[in-house]
């Protein structure tokens, strides 16, 4: 129920999260303001530890923010996110359900017959390449596999905002650019809000329509967000040849890089 | 070829063990063979009463017995040890009162509770159903309880995401999870109420596997005593079989276990 059509889909309205106690916690952002229009794609980088997944466990309500407020579609969020789907970086599908029964329960929440839900889970497994693979468990899956299986879990309820949690992150570097491809295909046929958070700088301008970058924590904030101008469909391996994709590459490096070294000096970024 | 070498060899183990036990006492070796033989009395008398237990008959009705004491003490204690595990891992406070008791009532060896159900239930099934259900309540509830507090916490919010209510949390997620560590225990828990309904007709009963060997080993008939043992050790092995039969389809999702190291 939107309060206003032109609402953003997510707005953070200056955020603060702190950990323990709010006197003498850890606080891990503060003075944070993003909005996230409607169909836009936006991707947040920053060092690690920086708080970019608490940002996103706070659009998802997963986690209430200290401070501060968070909008979706113009409404104030109690609880849960219900028009949000969420990737989870971790592997995130029940062990125990095949890749059909993973996808197909995502739909019983909204009272989705159980016949007509396997029956668009088989469609959304194909979708994402998976056709034959429909009755394997979790395990018998490879990495990347799993990721498409949770991806097609989480469009198959057509959440109006997805969130996603450096979902590549654990995959090689080929599987990467197949899942991100896959993902600006899937999206660009049903524009959706996207808070993509990534710690790799190239694969946020490949994606993104804008992209976030976020200062060194603790107390991380936002320093800065460049436009990705871009034309779309984009093809992940090949955008990155582009000389526009260098020269926005280097821009926001260069707000980047102080923050990273930041974070290594702090030793937060020396663990891989 | 390696496979064949091992069965041959494993059979080769008992064999020679068999042979041992013959010929020390068939032959006057270590002591006259009387002696021996009332001692440890032979393979072949003990193969002969076996044999003569399962053809007359007899047998059947105390393993029937013994099986639904297990059967029972199972049930009931497996029944018991999920619903208690489940409420404890979804209520904190709960588990924190109880938790001293709990740990008590586990340490104490439960042989000694045998009389005491003797006492209340009498010498039929159900004093031995409520020694075996004391031995697997614990192990059942203290697996569920781990399971479900162990649930993976990402699997949880990915379930709360896609939009469950506490009801299909309950069945998609805490259910399969504390099942996992139910059957991942379900040997040890099928074990232990075969014990506890052996060792309860042991102590005090009129039938069943344990009173068999009870009833023989108070008139000194070592051949009784160790016949039933033989029946007992068949008695397991197939409800073992039958356990891991079970346990295969049921957690069929399960990685398997890494490759054997018989090459």
């Amino acid at each position: 129920m939107p309060v206003s059509p032109t609402a953003p889909a997510v707005s953070l309205l200056s955020i603060a999260i702190t950990f323990g106690s709010k006197v003498g916690g850890y606080t891990a952002v503060q003075n944070i303001d993003l909005k996230v229009s409607p169909g836009e794609f936006i991707a947040i980088v920053g060092p690690t530890g920086c708080g970019k997944s608490t940002l996103l466990n706070a659009s998802a309500g997963l986690l209430k923010p200290s401070d501060g407020k968070v909008e979706i579609f113009g409404a104030p969020l109690h609880g849960l996110n219900s028009r949000a789907g969420y990737l989870f970086q971790q592997d995130a599908l029940m062990p125990w359900k095949t890749a059909l029964q993973n996808v197909a329960v995502a739909l019983e929440p909204q009272g989705v017959s159980r016949k007509e839900a396997e029956a668009k889970a088989r469609n959304w497994l194909q979708r994402v390449g998976l056709a034959a693979f429909i009755d394997r468990y979790p395990h018998m899956l490879s990495g990347g596999q799993r990721k498409r299986v949770a991806l097609a879990q989480m469009l198959i309820r057509d959440p109006e905002i997805l969130l996603m949690d450096e979902p590549f992150g654990p995959l090689d570097a080929q599987t990467r650019q197949i899942m991100g491809n896959l993902l600006l295909e899937l999206w660009a046929a049903n524009r959706k809000a996207v808070l993509f958070v990534t710690h790799d700088l190239e694969e946020a301008i490949a994606l993104a329509d804008r992209v976030v970058v976020m200062s060194a924590g603790p107390a991380a904030s936002i320093i800065g967000e460049f436009p990705v101008t871009l034309p779309r469909p984009r093809d992940i391996a090949e955008v990155r040849l582009e000389p526009a994709f260098h020269h926005i590459h280097k821009e926001i490096w260069a707000s980047l890089r102080t923050e990273v070294q930041k974070a290594y000096a702090q030793g937060e970024g020396a663990s891989p | 070829m390696n496979r064949l070498k091992l069965i041959l060899l494993q059979v080769a183990v008992g064999l020679g063990f068999l042979l041992l036990w013959h010929v020390l006492t068939a032959y006057p070796i270590l002591a006259p063979t009387r002696q021996t033989q009332f001692f440890f009395s032979t393979p072949l008398d003990v193969l002969a009463r076996v044999w003569k237990e399962f053809a007359s008959g007899e047998i059947w009705r105390h393993l029937w017995i013994t099986l639904l004491e297990t059967i029972l003490a199972f049930t009931f204690g497996a029944g018991g040890g999920i619903l208690f595990g489940f409420l404890f891992a979804r209520r904190e406070l709960l588990a924190a009162v109880f938790d001293p008791y709990i740990k008590a009532a586990n340490a104490l060896p439960r042989v000694v509770l045998a009389p005491i159900f003797a006492l209340w239930f009498g010498l039929g099934i159900w004093s031995k159903v409520a020694l075996g259900f004391t031995l697997v309540f614990f192990i059942v509830f203290f697996n569920v309880y781990q399971g479900v507090r162990e649930v993976s916490p990402v699997v949880l919010a990915n379930a709360k995401m896609l939009g469950m209510n506490e009801r299909q949390l309950l069945r998609h997620v805490y259910w399969p999870a504390a099942l996992t560590w139910m059957f991942s225990s379900l040997h040890t828990s099928v074990g232990f109420a075969l014990v506890g309904a052996v060792v309860g007709e042991y102590l005090g009963s009129s039938a069943g596997l344990g009173y068999k060997i009870h009833e023989a080993e108070s008139v000194f008939d070592v051949t009784g005593v160790f016949a039933g043992m033989v029946i007992l050790s068949i008695f397991v092995i197939l409800i073992d079989m039958v356990v891991t039969l079970i346990e295969r389809r049921l957690l069929v999702w399960r990685p398997a276990p890494s490759t054997n190291g018989q090459g």
